[in-house]
């Protein structure tokens, strides 16, 4: 069952990422240009999420464990340091430079787009790249 | 500034699809749906394999899905050259990695589990993002 949840679960997230347009990298570096012509819908997505998500973390955490699994597994790291901070500017940086993440950037696969294959082959070279140089941080 | 393109209700019914993704996620297999933590791990680690890589096809097939329900097309329009891109790839890639999360990792995920961790990491590349997109206009 727990297949068949992460498949389902893949397939809304990509629908909401089309609905909400996050898709398109114009429409996210759109909210990006906040000193320019501003598209504020980046932060609507984002509220949008959090109200039907964040309940569900708030009633459920302190069940023994989840439906399909034997356990929660997330970790509780709560150090902020030098890596979150590097991390996250190089991931905005990234970012900003092309308005591409990685949720957008792999559903926008559907639509064999040249650009966004190259973007994701070499966000994954980033990903062995941390992994070999040992930076992962697994946790949020 | 000036108001451009906004689109809230579309917005705010897309994140409303995207936080329920979250939430099936997490009640029914108990993780956290981070984007960049699925795909690297897909790549890096054979635990949860096939229900990462079953999670990253649903992505690619979620679009699909909504173009033959609406019938609509999906317009996206990237206009980076092909080193730049590749550039960026690299430092989403190792950035998010280092970090423990993106936009949805740590910009959903944990703000929804008010995670200050997650909090301090969205501010920053929110920020860096917004310094980026500045300075490439003023170049």
């Amino acid at each position: 069952m727990n297949r068949i949840v992460s498949l389902i679960s893949g397939i809304i997230f990509g629908i909401g990422l089309t609905v909400s347009q996050m898709i398109d990298p114009a429409k996210v570096l759109g909210f990006l240009n906040i000193f320019g012509d501003w598209d504020p819908s980046l932060a609507f997505v984002m509220i949008g999420a959090l109200i039907v998500s964040s309940p569900f973390f708030h009633l459920f955490k302190s069940n023994k464990k989840p439906f399909f699994a034997d356990s929660f597994s997330y970790s509780n790291n709560k150090e902020l340091n030098k890596k979150l901070i590097i991390g996250s500017s190089l991931f905005g940086a990234g970012w900003g430079l092309t308005g591409l993440c990685p949720g957008p950037a792999i559903a926008s696969l559907a639509l064999l787009n040249n650009s966004s294959i190259v973007f994701v082959v070499a966000m994954f070279i980033g990903f062995y790249l941390a992994k070999f140089f040992d930076l992962t941080t697994q946790a949020r | 500034m000036d108001i451009v393109n906004f689109t809230p209700v579309s917005a705010f019914l897309g994140g409303s699809l995207i936080g329920l993704a979250v939430a099936l996620f997490f009640f029914f297999n108990g993780r956290l749906i981070g984007i960049s933590g699925i795909a690297s791990n897909f790549l890096t680690t054979k635990n949860n394999r096939l229900d990462n890589f079953l999670f990253l096809l649903g992505l690619i097939i979620g679009p699909i899905v909504y173009k033959l329900f609406t019938q609509e097309e999906i317009n996206i329009s990237i206009s980076n050259s092909f080193f730049l891109l590749g550039v960026a790839g690299l430092l989403v890639g190792s950035g998010t990695r280092t970090s423990g999360g993106c936009t949805s990792g740590h910009g959903i995920s944990g703000i929804s589990r008010f995670s200050l961790r997650s909090i301090v990491a969205t501010v920053t590349f929110m920020i860096v993002g917004i310094l980026t997109v500045l300075i490439k206009n003023t170049i």
